[in-house]
């Protein structure tokens, strides 16, 4: 892909390449475009949510090959080549991702401006493989703040998700 | 953010000649883009170093282990040889930031990021390390966050890092790569104090890149701790933290290391404090004894004189975990 970026010099648009929600986009990117605002803005995917924009409130969260991160903080250029999972691209042809019904089931939202962040997280925390105690999973979701306060539930529903997605080495 | 031209190196050679005054190095981001946002930096270049190969953990021939810069804080954390043999780097690291920004942040990174004061970051007041010769708010301003060490008139911040910590415990290098060539730069000499230059945080030059981080063949694997004490149970920088290790002969301390974060401009280490613990029994007045030491020079400011106390107990009390085996 480095061929199509520019030479020492003016700043240009980048051409860059993500399979994003399982389809090949080919895309052409500022530098300065962050993934959040690549996906919220240019591709309509409002899903992933801006909270504050500095990596604080984890509303922005999606998968980069398979791993977590805070797309506000990420520049889509950097993503070039990979493969990126927003909320929108969690439910299968058969219905809702485990951990999407998970977070029905147990009402694990009020206002629901965290919870695409909180889902994608979640999904992220469940690939790591690394909580197993209630205590870890709080802390391995302190990066996704609820103004709400609807923690209780969210941890109700992510312990209840987890079972069924644990060794399923799932990448979304 | 202010517009910039961005390149994507495949080798060390091709990214040290994009770099200059107006050039920065990106790896994780996670710190460097917050500061463009906030419009404190308006690099005009950007060149992103994920295509290096600086990808690796390697064993040394003296049996330690090199860190390549683009090693992941989260992927370095569980490493299974970082676990088992230096878990004082794991617990510092897990300790640190959030998930997300853990499996965005890199080695190299780690170590560059900038202070959190919260004058640095509001551009619209006067900063030393922004701005120099402006002034800094923060000596007689909302302090409770900053320096009780080796601070100067011009700069009162504090290095937020939570690896740093570890590494300048263990006694870690800074392995770098510029238009001079190679070189390795010992922990302790890698960030400064501020003095009357805050706005220098490290001794990297301009060009220059950092490439690898190496760990001694110590790890104090069996007897080490990493406390840190925040204003909330996680996802905070730190009002205090203790980086502890001992090496013990039955109950008597062979060797210590002590290294303080959130309390100075650098980690704070300091050799004379942790060779009053050599030889004597691991116990709690041993341990008050280095504490004192520790912070025989702190010098508070006016919201943060509670910190010398919670330093000193944390101090006490961390060389107390290690010592009764690492925590699990």
């Amino acid at each position: 892909m480095s061929q199509n970026l520019p030479a020492a010099g003016a700043p240009a648009a980048c051409r860059i390449l993500l399979e994003l929600n399982g389809e090949r986009r080919e895309l052409e990117v500022q530098p300065w475009t962050t993934l959040l605002d690549l996906l919220r803005d240019q591709l309509g995917l409002s899903g992933t949510k801006k909270g504050c924009d500095h990596g604080q409130c984890g509303a922005c969260t999606v998968l980069v090959d398979g791993r977590r991160i805070n797309s506000c903080l990420s520049l889509a250029v950097m993503q070039d080549g990979a493969k990126v999972t927003t909320v929108e691209g969690l439910a299968g042809a058969d219905g809702l991702h485990p951990m999407q019904a998970a977070f029905v089931r147990h009402d694990a939202f009020q206002c629901g401006y965290c919870t695409p962040g909180q889902i994608c997280s979640a999904v992220g925390l469940a690939n790591e493989n690394r909580a197993h105690t209630r205590d870890e999973l709080r802390e391995q979701m302190s990066g996704n703040l609820c103004r709400c306060g609807a923690y209780p539930n969210i941890l109700a529903a992510i312990e209840d998700a987890l079972p069924t997605l644990r060794g399923q080495g799932g990448d979304a | 953010m202010t517009p910039f031209s961005y390149h994507r190196p495949e080798a060390i050679d091709e990214a040290l000649a994009l770099a200059g005054p107006d050039s920065r190095f990106i790896a994780g981001g996670t710190n460097l883009l917050d500061l463009m946002k906030e419009n404190l930096l308006h690099p005009r270049r950007l060149i992103d170093i994920n295509r290096l190969p600086l990808r690796e953990i390697t064993p040394t021939p003296e049996g330690g282990l090199l860190i390549g810069a683009l090693v992941g804080n989260a992927e370095l954390a569980w490493d299974p040889r970082i676990e088992a043999r230096y878990p004082l780097v794991a617990k510092a690291i897990l300790a640190g930031a959030s998930p997300q920004l853990r499996n965005m942040a890199s080695t190299g990174g780690n170590l560059l990021q900038r202070t959190r004061c919260y004058y640095f970051y509001d551009a619209q007041t006067p900063c030393n390390k922004r701005e120099p010769g402006s002034g800094c708010p923060a000596r007689d301003g909302l302090n409770r966050m900053h320096a009780i060490l080796g601070a100067s008139d011009a700069c009162v911040a504090v290095h937020p890092s939570d690896l740093c910590v570890a590494l300048a415990a263990l006694g870690a290098q800074v392995h770098t790569q510029g238009p001079q060539g190679k070189r390795r730069i010992d922990f302790a000499d890698f960030h400064r104090l501020p003095d009357d230059e805050p706005w220098r945080d490290n001794n990297l030059d301009e060009r220059e890149l950092v490439t690898a981080v190496e760990l001694p063949p110590q790890g104090y694997a069996g007897h080490c701790a990493y406390l840190k004490l925040r204003d909330r149970a996680s996802y905070a920088f730190a009002l205090v933290s203790v980086a502890a290790a001992l090496d013990l002969d039955g109950e008597r301390i062979r060797g210590a290391r002590i290294a303080l974060g959130g309390v100075a401009h650098k980690p704070w280490r300091l050799v004379e404090a942790e060779q009053l613990l050599c030889g004597r029994r691991a116990e709690p007045a041993a341990f008050a004894e280095a504490a004192e030491r520790l912070l025989q020079s702190a010098q508070p400011l006016a919201g943060n004189a509670f910190k010398i106390e919670l330093a000193r107990r944390a101090i006490v009390r961390a060389l107390g975990e290690a010592a009764g085996g690492t925590p699990r």
